[in-house]
């Protein structure tokens, strides 16, 4: 048996290889995930538990009940002081002059090569000043890009990386909200997705968005470190009778998978354009100028070079991320995420191929271990939760 | 969690030899470090398997490994039931979850494979259990 590690889901970069010397960064929550008896791997230079009690059962809890995610590893930034809207306008695609305080919005920090730094959470704080959530492994390149592109544009505002000064945790799935509100006053029903507030769960005072990477309802709380095990132990208590368990990031990769939210390092990178990746909703070309923005101009008008398809095995197989796509005899694409999806049972991917070959219902070919498998274009997402 | 009466490779499958025959399939410690398995791909009756050579693959939702013969000789039957139950993998892998069995070539193979005891043992002494030395496996 080989390959037994947690390796289909992390950059080639990211899999279990520490470099020597270089101690992986552990979250508050890190002796409570081991005592229990979480499976931990190595994830964009942190030591994180992948599952608990199994990815599927995992996966599961969180389609029909709801998981408890450590998220500790995300990366925070803050952006403060005049000019803090023309440096976000410049470095990011969406428009950050339509949030509103207390509200948030998927964005991508851009390149000038029209790809992508990140993706990120923009959270408006308050007038001049927000919030970013970043990928863990992109955390400190991507304070580095926001400073650099302060020169000449926004010099009186504020960036800090403040990720050593939250605990991020995330609840999701469809009894979510019935297990917050046991733990705190706030209600929710007037909490509506894509907001945050101000909060104290668990007697502890944090962030508390509506937001979350499962494809379902939840919450995702920031916090002090030091309240990990209260807020972490308490929510789970709470839960218990609702269905409540503890998920890995082998959960939380799947469930996203299904709802075919991006990875960056798989689906987005500074190679692809989010024109390319099906994300032209958070490009607002109107806004005015900002990194990336002419090329996306460009290959609005003249069309992209390849596009994110999604796709089901029709032969039995697993396609994962890496393995060649084959229309008409040719490899022409790339598979960037695949795995068996646990809620849908079927062997599903996401891959880059030509736009001419992308059509729901189109079959192509992946190449698994030299020989070529069945598979068909399908509409995205795989999954998507019916609204209440 | 490893029987007695069955031999192991540090590639962590095990071996049952009874006669000319020999089942194999991948051990306790195995499934428990692939977690949940959800597909497996496995020879046809009548083909050749060799000792150390890959005859198939295991994939858990994270992870795809190959699986390595412990002997040569001729596959004489395939657990079909594995097609559309791959989790036996993990509740049963060294009973209802057997993935071939195999005409030996050579019965003294098997004399160079580990006893329980010495499998627990170096279970024990490994660091990383059940990574190979390869990558061919890896996605």
């Amino acid at each position: 048996m080989l390959g037994c590690g947690f390796t289909a889901d992390t950059e080639p970069e990211d899999r279990l290889t520490p470099v020597p010397g270089v101690a992986l960064k552990k979250t508050a929550l890190n002796a409570i995930h081991r005592a229990a008896g979480a499976r931990m791997v190595e994830f964009g230079g942190w030591e994180m538990p992948v599952e608990y009690s199994g990815i599927v059962q995992e996966h599961l809890a969180v389609r029909t009940a709801a998981g408890l995610f450590d998220v500790s590893h995300m990366g925070e930034i803050e952006v403060k002081g005049p000019q803090a809207v023309t440096l976000l306008q410049y470095v990011t695609s969406n428009d950050v002059t339509r949030l509103r305080v207390s509200q948030a919005q998927y964005s991508a920090l851009m390149h000038p090569s029209g790809g992508v730094v990140d993706d990120c959470l923009v959270h408006q704080l308050g007038n001049d000043h927000y919030f970013l959530c970043v990928n863990a492994a992109n955390t400190d390149r991507d304070f580095d890009w926001i400073v650099q592109y302060r020169r000449g544009r926004a010099e009186a505002t504020e960036v800090r990386n403040v990720s050593e000064q939250y605990s991020q945790i995330a609840l999701q799935g469809p009894r979510a909200a019935a297990i917050l509100s046991r733990v705190t006053d706030v209600n929710l029903a007037e909490l509506k997705y894509y907001w945050f507030r101000q909060a104290r769960c668990c007697g502890v005072e944090g962030l508390l968005a509506r937001t979350g990477y499962t494809g379902e309802d939840g919450f995702e709380f920031y916090f002090p470190p030091a309240e990990s095990a209260r807020v972490w132990e308490q929510l789970l208590e709470a839960g218990r009778p609702e269905g409540l368990i503890p998920c890995g990031l082998g959960a939380r990769n799947t469930l996203r998978l299904e709802a075919a939210y991006p990875l960056y390092g798989h689906e987005l990178d500074e190679e692809t354009t989010l024109l390319e990746a099906g994300l032209g909703w958070i490009c607002k070309l109107e806004k005015g100028d900002f990194l990336g923005r002419n090329v996306l101009i460009e290959q609005q008008q003249r069309g992209v070079r390849k596009r994110l398809v999604g796709f089901e095995m029709l032969d039995r197989a697993i396609a994962r991320d890496g393995y060649p796509v084959w229309v008409d005899g040719e490899a022409v694409g790339r598979v960037t995420s695949g795995s068996y999806a646990p809620f849908l049972k079927k062997n599903i991917g996401l891959a880059y191929v030509p736009p001419g070959a992308a059509a729901p219902g189109r079959e192509v070919q992946i190449e698994i271990r030299g020989r070529r498998a069945a598979a068909r274009q399908v509409a995205l997402p795989f999954y998507k939760r019916a609204r209440t | 969690m490893h029987p007695e009466e069955f031999l192991y490779t540090k590639d962590h499958e095990w071996i049952r030899v009874d006669g000319d025959i020999g089942t194999i399939g991948i051990t306790y410690h195995a499934q428990k470090e692939l977690g949940d398995i959800v597909f497996v791909e496995l020879p046809k009756p009548g083909d050749h398997v060799a000792a150390k050579e890959a005859f198939g693959t295991v994939e858990s939702v994270k992870a795809v490994s190959e699986v390595y013969s412990p002997v040569t000789g001729e596959v004489v039957a395939v657990n079909s039931k594995l097609q559309t139950a791959p989790e036996l993998l993990n509740s049963d892998p060294h009973g209802e979850a057997w993935l071939i069995r195999v005409r030996l070539t050579d019965r003294k193979e098997v004399e160079n494979l580990m006893s329980a005891d010495e499998y627990e043992a170096y279970l024990k002494g490994s660091t990383s259990g059940a990574e190979g030395a390869g990558s061919k496996g890896q996605a």
